[in-house]
């Protein structure tokens, strides 16, 4: 039971890096616009944070500065996308590539800065802490980021769905032209968000770096997650909420592979992920290999209830074509 | 109709004096004087290209016309977007629909509006929107999702965001081109309604009986100028407005050479086939025909028309039931044996379906003999022998393009028809499959596409004519089926327009019999 209940616990810790990235790349994509660069973006704000928290010594500073990186990042793909009109698959990697290579370059060094770093700061919830189980899974000593993640998603949630900003936001993904004669402006509202993407992006490594594992591993601060947020944007099906399903449950996933390699014994037999370190590479596969499988549920339930892909997902806006 | 309406003391809404607007390499419109009074429909009458819809456009702010004036009002206007021109009034409803699939009919009508400010309160706006649909008898759910609707409910849609946003003058661009017939009286009957409320309606259209029907004057363009400026319509015979629209005299009457029915082609005998969501589409259809006739199929559209001519050419699958060919089952055979057995297609859908809109004119016509020798050689193809056989189809089918190595998607819809028709004919068919073949042309373009399937009838060939058009059907079919939810409800050998009526809303025919009987 405890056992189960740390990796719970830690799944929503770990999940929470994924829930930030997640929800921002939604973001983008309801306007239409897909990024693939969110694992570069996430190293961007992961390296901005820790090296702007180790030079000032406030690591609320270096989130806010770790964001605004990403952000800024992120604009690079707006203008090959949106202006440029340039294929977005192509340049999203391109974006990646760019923004990992930066983010090893300036990070050179910082690795050897272990425990000099302040970190964001990490207590228990008073009243909710003493609910039943769910007190120990949510509001026992975690980050305040994960706490921060559960306001977040219901106002993300609200905002796209019950408001005048998020329903232009919606159109613009859906059907550009439409939102374009009504007066909306189709350029500048893509723009915004996929700075939002880049953000969120951001605010997703810096939790990593300043929190969640505290720390500049080069690559491995992010190891994929960018790569599986996009997975679970689709899973998610564009909606907080289940992002943040999502995030939680790939969060539990990938404590328990890694919990699960700890005891010699597992259920009364020899712990294989124990004796042979090399099956844990077929661990380490697992939630990716889970990605596939959630994308593959994900997208038929998304057919059949008809609340799939944002239809002009992908396709750069050209005023006065018809159709889209 | 309504003389007294039109007396000069009526308030005029619109003035357009001389606008001009050019585009590259044409003058779309020149010097043109439109005007538009309170309380009527006035029809924007011309072929396609002949530039109606550019003028709506200038006057709907989407382009700025390079000559002349417009005033509304009385007040000189000058519109850079179309958010100026509701804010004057004007709102067009364009032929494409500019809703949003997955929002709801009130989130649609909301978009892009200052208020709400921030927090959208959905049920109180769907009153809002319900009250306005009620007052108008556009009736439409304010909570349903656009694509839960009909065309007929989105086109709804359209005018009230356009109500919504208090436009008095309403443009509606080509209104009934998406429309079944009984949607097309609905529409007509809310445009009455809304005249009778004060709204001014610019109706666009190239349908004379249309025009006819609804407009108290009319206004014509042919090649961007003028030709018939704002004349009541009860003063004028759709004779005269098929020459001021065309130029020239139009035959209404198709001449109809008496040709010897020969062996059946097609048969179908209890063919079923389920649509793209799994939902049986055909539910058991018989039918033959003949060669040297043209077989009619009509319906209101989304009846299994679409599923019966993929499901005939070999497109869909056939879940039971036969398709015979010259005493040949063909029932699910490919597409590639159909073409061999004389099966030819002209697809509804001229851009996805019926071509390939990047590929030139040519690649666009070999695609059915492109192995066949002379054109093919083993796996090559003989590019002389392709461009040499474009180019001789360019000229026998009159196809209207600079060069064979222009993409297809640069031609207008009617050169676009010949394209496809000059493929198909040309493949000499046994069988002609054709859906929607005159949808959205001009007159003349109609006239050459009708000429044609007749020109197949004469040479021996069975025709299998699906349309929306009635018009067309009665006149160019030698019998009639009626598909109602994928079952032909009857057979109409003489016309009769009542009893296909009857039948396209689910009657069978031996109901309807009876029922005279009685």
């Amino acid at each position: 039971m405890d056992f189960i209940l740390i990796i719970l616990a830690s799944g929503v810790a770990t999940g929470t890096v994924l829930l930030y990235a997640t929800v921002g790349e939604a973001f983008s994509e309801r306007s239409g616009i897909l990024n693939l660069g969110v694992e570069g973006m996430m190293l961007i704000g992961a390296m901005t944070a820790y090296k702007v928290s180790a030079a000032t010594n406030n690591p609320w500073l270096g989130l806010l500065v770790a964001m605004f990186a990403a952000g800024a990042i992120s604009q690079v793909h707006a203008f090959i996308t949106i202006t440029l009109q340039s294929d977005q698959v192509v340049s999203g990697l391109a974006l990646n590539f760019l923004a990992i290579g930066i983010s090893l370059v300036l990070g050179e060094g910082l690795t050897s800065l272990r425990d000099v770093v302040p970190s964001l700061p990490s207590f228990s919830i008073p009243v909710l802490v003493q609910i039943p189980i769910l007190g120990r899974i949510f509001f026992t000593n975690q980050s305040v980021m994960v706490y921060l993640g559960f306001i977040f998603v219901p106002l993300a949630w609200y905002y796209i769905n019950r408001t005048r900003p998020g329903l232009h936001l919606r159109a613009v993904g859906e059907y550009p032209a439409a939102a374009d004669t009504l007066g909306i402006g189709v350029y500048s509202l893509r723009y915004f968000y996929v700075f939002v993407g880049g953000l969120l992006a951001g605010l997703g490594g810096a939790t990593i770096s300043l929190s969640i594992s505290p720390g500049w591993f080069g690559a491995l601060t992010t190891a994929g997650q960018g790569w599986i947020a996009i997975g679970l944007v689709i899973f998610a099906q564009w909606n907080p909420v289940r992002a943040a399903f999502g995030a939680y449950t790939f969060g539990a996933l990938r404590r328990l592979v890694l919990d699960i390699q700890g005891p010699a014994t597992l259920l009364g037999f020899a712990n294989p992920f124990f004796y042979n370190p090399h099956n844990a590479f077929f661990l380490k596969m697992i939630p990716f290999a889970f990605t596939i499988v959630v994308l593959v549920i994900g997208s038929r339930e998304a057919n059949r209830k008809r609340i799939g892909t944002p239809s002009a997902l992908g396709l750069p806006y050209i005023r006065g074509q018809r159709g889209l | 109709m309504n003389q007294e309406k039109l007396s000069t003391e009526t308030e005029i809404v619109v003035r357009m004096s001389g606008v001009s607007k050019r585009f590259p390499g044409v003058l779309a419109n020149d010097q043109v004087d439109f005007d538009l009074r309170k309380g009527e429909v006035h029809a924007l009458l011309g072929e396609n290209g002949a530039g109606k819809s550019t003028l709506m456009n200038v006057l709907a702010g989407m382009y700025r016309a390079d000559g002349g004036t417009i005033t509304v009002h009385d007040q000189l206007v000058d519109f850079g977007s179309p958010r100026e021109a509701i804010e004057a009034g004007i709102g067009m409803v364009h032929q494409h629909f500019m809703l949003v699939p997955s929002q709801s009919v009130t989130e649609n009508i909301l978009l892009g509006l200052d208020e709400p400010r921030f927090r959208m309160h959905l049920p109180q706006y769907n009153r809002k929107i319900e009250q306005m649909a009620e007052q108008y008898g556009l009736h439409v759910d304010p909570a349903a999702r656009i694509w839960q609707l009909t065309v007929g409910e989105q086109q709804r849609v359209e005018i009230l965001k356009m109500l919504y946003r208090g436009a008095d003058v309403l443009i509606m661009d080509e209104p009934t081109a998406v429309l079944a017939p009984s949607e097309i009286d609905e529409l007509f009957n809310t445009l009455r309604s809304m005249t009778a409320q004060g709204k001014s309606i610019v109706f666009i259209s190239h349908k004379l009986h249309e025009v006819m029907d609804i407009s108290d004057r009319v206004t014509v363009l042919q090649k961007g100028a003028v030709t018939s400026s704002g004349v009541p319509t009860a003063d004028v015979t759709r004779a005269d407005l098929a020459r001021m629209m065309v130029g020239r005299e139009v035959v209404f009457r198709i001449d109809k050479k008496d040709v010897e029915i020969g062996d059946v082609v097609l048969s179908v005998e209890g063919l079923k086939a389920d649509n793209e969501k799994g939902l049986p589409a055909l539910r058991g259809v018989d039918l033959n025909v003949h060669a040297g006739e043209i077989v009619g199929l009509a319906g209101v559209a989304g009846n299994g028309q679409s599923e019966l001519s993929e499901t005939l050419a070999g497109l869909r699958e056939a879940l039971d039931g036969k398709v015979m060919v010259h005493g040949e089952d063909v029932t699910n055979k490919s597409v590639k044996s159909g073409i061999r057995q004389g099966i030819s297609l002209v697809p509804a859908d001229r851009t996805l379906v019926g071509t390939a809109p990047n590929l030139s004119v040519t690649d666009n016509v070999i695609m059915k003999n492109y192995d066949q020798s002379p054109i093919g050689h083993g796996w090559m193809v003989n590019s002389t022998e392709a461009g040499n056989y474009a180019t001789e189809l360019k000229d026998d089918y009159d196809i209207m393009v600079p060069t064979i190595d222009t993409s297809v998607r640069l031609l207008s819809g009617g050169n676009l028809q010949k394209v496809i028709l000059a493929r198909e004919i040309s493949s000499d068919p046994k069988l002609m499959i054709a859906v929607q073949p005159t949808r959205g042309l001009d007159v003349g373009a109609i006239e050459g596409v009708q000429k044609l399937l007749l020109e197949q009838r004469e040479s021996g060939a069975a025709i299998l004519l699906i349309s929306e058009e009635l018009e067309e059907l009665l006149s160019l079919s030698d019998r009639i089926y009626v598909i109602y939810e994928g079952e032909i409800m009857g057979e109409v050998l003489d016309g009769d327009i009542d009893k296909i009526g009857q039948m396209m809303t689910g009657t069978r025919l031996e109901q309807i019999d009876t029922q005279g009987d009685a």
